[in-house]
């Protein structure tokens, strides 16, 4: 029971992050119906955004409130991976609107290539560890000398993805942006003729969905204190498994996805075999597309001629 | 790197020139802020441990002046460039580029052969013995694995449409079939190359099975999965496939019995010459020529089997195919074996020729190599995969050894780091120049009266 309960506790955090992730991707899959492959590496260009900006802070200036450095970095990393991603996405994914379907998921993998050894040649091959920015804990429940802890990292994760899904999803539902974005999801040409700016609009999804991978990343960093530049992929693949179980091009549904991914995760690890557990994430994906590919909240596709 | 563009032809250049240093500017900046923290700043660990930052300004200068010069070149003399050319474009100009491309491509491939064919002895006559093992080893034999697997891989995904990321699993099943089965039970090198490729392709229909259904995008990442899920099962059953240390002391392949060896029964001693390891490499060389043509072989005999075409009216249309009657499960399903199966004979010969193989050879960038061979060769064409696989893989080996570029660049300069670097570069610009690759043309397999090249754009594929 209190193993079951830590796990809880440490799945949630895991799965916030994985949900954050996911998000660029179902919003991206959603709305031009491409698997954008070099997002897990967007992720992980983030996490190296939010060392140095932290490190910046740290050493140079000498900022020692942790809420306030941490503030400052996730808006680093925030702006920074936005730039990124709108450049990607501009020259790498825009050229090829239009072209034959396999064209954009080609360059994403390319570009996935390019960023992963872009920062290995850049900041080097080694994990960077970073000072713990919070190590306090809380003891919920101790039994038999088992203390099952919650982590002031884990309360700030669990925080932070609150505040900023809640902020995600009134920009979605309520402003003109996300008005927009729903139009070009059902049908580009029809929202390009009421006047909607598709490309724009196609911008700004690939721009929130960058910010919120970095969010993923600055709390991946936080909460692992350390970050090497192949840590790209396999949290990748995980989100996209999230999107995919959530129903993709359904935002509720990716971060669903993404706290069952981390729960099964660190469930698996806890109970079964660590050494398994990304195998276990795997075959989730392939057991879900296979049996289930609309996902847990998406609408079937429907197959035209 | 062009940020911004608003094509109209305006007259006049100054107009022109200040939209070109406004672009510039755009694009020096957006760089200034990418580059920033990854390229301005620098982590390193100093000797308590800890990081510490490290300023590059230069650098981060030098890249700046690099986009905005890019930018300047791109908007002032590339795109009024493409303009000139696009108003001087004439209808029906391609399809008679590509009849042009097509006589060549039909005096390319008896030459290539003959060129591969010969390579060794060029080798030979103007490296000498000793110099020439790097050319045929490292450059030659590595390439045609290339070569061979680019081909496999196009019967899945240039002929029949479907994307498989996970390619690099039947190599891995190969390789370890045969490391495996040669070490325990000792059988020889040509027993277990046609033993190896069948345990491929039953991997092949067993993974094809569960994925009929998925298409597209889809299908792509459920291939990924189970390519992941090999090697991490090839990993962590330690008792099976000794895990990350691998498997070393593969016997190496015999000349149909006979050692390459200094011994008295090794090859040089029966054959009365005098020793030396090039003959293992000569003789490697010839058997992957071999395979990779009997790869070839089979890929263009195939197209003109029912089966074949089946394949490519799959890749074309799957709604019409099965309305049209055809077994889409056996399609799919021969589509992946046969690849699988040439994957599984290019693994054993992979894991003879190493003596030693681990998970590390069979990670998803491995995949990723070969469909970006067989995408940026043009799917489905076999010489655009050939000349793919020479210009990445011959490209990136020849990266190793430019020592030149440390005169330029300093001592510290490494080119081989640049290698995947440049290679996924590679992979998004070929995509923006040709999405269709190098090769966009294709061979009709059946013809009335006379054979014409069918022009890309009449080539619709790849929507699996």
């Amino acid at each position: 029971m209190e193993i079951f309960v830590q796990q809880l506790i440490n799945g949630i955090t895991l799965g916030s992050i994985y949900g954050l992730i996911a998000i660029g991707y179902t919003m991206v899959f959603g709305i031009i119906g491409m698997v954008n492959f070099a997002h897990g590496d967007v992720f992980m260009v983030s996490a190296f955004v939010a060392l140095i900006a932290s490190l910046i802070l740290t050493t140079w200036l000498g900022i020692s409130s942790v809420f306030l450095s941490l503030l400052i970095v996730l808006i680093c990393a925030m702006l920074i991976t936005s730039l990124i991603s709108w450049t990607i996405e501009r020259l790498a994914y825009r050229p090829l609107r239009g072209s034959f379907r396999l064209a954009p998921l080609i360059s994403a993998i390319g570009m996935s290539i390019f960023l992963m050894n872009f920062v290995q040649v850049a900041q080097g091959p080694r994990n960077k560890p970073i000072p713990p920015f919070f190590q306090n804990v809380i003891v919920v429940m101790e039994k038999d000398g088992y203390e099952v802890t919650l982590a002031y990292k884990q309360i700030v994760i669990w925080a932070v993805t609150a505040i900023l899904l809640a902020a995600f999803w009134y920009l979605v539902s309520k402003t003109s942006l996300g008005r927009a974005q729903r139009a070009c999801e059902q049908d580009q040409n029809m929202a390009s003729l009421v006047g909607v700016d598709v490309d724009r609009t196609i911008s700004v999804t690939f721009i929130i969905g960058a910010a919120l991978a970095a969010v993923a990343g600055t709390l991946y960093l936080m909460y692992y204190g350390v970050v090497s530049f192949a840590d790209g992929f396999v949290p990748g693949i995980k989100a996209f498994t999230a999107a995919v179980l959530g129903g993709i091009g359904s935002l509720p549904g990716a971060l669903l996805g993404g706290l069952l991914i981390g729960l099964i995760e660190t469930m698996w690890s806890a109970y079964f075999s660590i050494d398994y557990k990304d195998v276990a994430a795997f075959s989730i994906l392939v057991v879900t597309l296979i049996f289930l590919p609309q996902g847990l909240l998406g609408r079937p596709e429907v197959e035209k001629v | 790197m062009a940020v911004t563009s608003t094509d109209s032809p305006t007259p006049g250049g100054r107009a022109d020139l200040l939209r070109a240093c406004r672009d510039a500017a755009i694009a020096g900046l957006v760089t200034l802020g990418m580059m920033l923290p990854l390229i301005g700043f620098r982590t390193v660990q100093n000797i308590n441990n800890e990081l510490v930052l490290e300023t590059r300004p230069g650098l981060l200068l030098t890249m700046i002046l690099i986009v905005v010069a890019g930018s300047l070149v791109i908007s002032l003399v590339i795109r009024p460039w493409r303009q000139r050319k696009a108003a001087a474009h004439v209808a029906g100009e391609s399809v008679q580029r590509a009849h042009v491309r097509a006589t060549i491509a039909k005096y390319l491939t008896p030459f290539a052969i003959g060129f591969v064919l010969v390579y060794p002895i060029l080798s030979i006559v103007f490296a000498g013995w000793q110099g020439s093992v790097k050319w045929v080893d490292n450059f030659g034999i590595q390439v045609l694995i290339y070569v061979m697997l680019g081909w496999g891989l196009n019967i899945v995904v240039g002929l029949a449409g479907l994307l498989d990321l996970g390619y690099v699993a039947f190599y891995a099943v190969g390789a370890y079939s045969y490391a495996l089965l040669a070490k325990e039970f000792g059988l020889s090198f040509w027993i277990l190359l046609p033993l190896a490729g069948c345990l491929s392709a039953f991997w092949g229909i067993l993974l094809g099975f569960p994925v009929l259904r998925l298409r597209g995008d889809y299908l792509a990442i459920v291939t990924l999965a189970f390519g992941e899920i090999i090697r991490l099962v090839l990993i962590n059953w330690v008792s099976f496939t000794n895990g990350y240390a691998g498997i070393s002391g593969i016997p190496r392949p015999t000349f149909f019995g006979i050692p390459f060896n200094a011994n008295d029964d090794g090859f040089a001693a029966v054959f009365g010459l005098e020793f030396t390891p090039m003959y293992r490499t000569l003789f490697l060389y010839y058997v992957i020529v071999g395979l990779a043509l009997l790869t070839a072989f089979v890929t263009l005999r195939l197209r003109k089997l029912p089966v074949g075409r089946a394949w490519e009216a799959l890749r074309e249309d799957e709604i019409a195919c099965r309305s049209l009657g055809v077994n889409t499960t056996n399609t799919k399903l021969t589509a992946f074996a046969m690849g699988a199966m040439f994957a599984g004979f290019a693994g054993s010969f992979f894991a003879a020729r190493q003596g030693f193989i681990s998970p590390e050879s069979f990670t998803f960038m491995e995949s990723a190599m070969i469909v970006a061979i067989v995408v940026l060769g043009g799917m489905g064409s076999m010489i655009g995969v050939a000349i793919a696989a020479v210009a990445m893989i011959g490209g990136t080996e020849i990266m190793r050894d430019m020592d030149f570029l440390k005169q330029i660049f300093g001592n510290s300069f490494d080119p081989t780091q640049y290698r995947m670097l440049l290679f996924g570069l590679a992979m998004v610009l070929i995509m923006i120049w040709k999405p269709r690759g190098l090769i966009s043309t294709r061979e009709p397999s059946t013809f009335l009266k006379e054979r014409k090249t069918v022009a890309a754009s009449f080539v619709k594929e790849g929507r699996g």
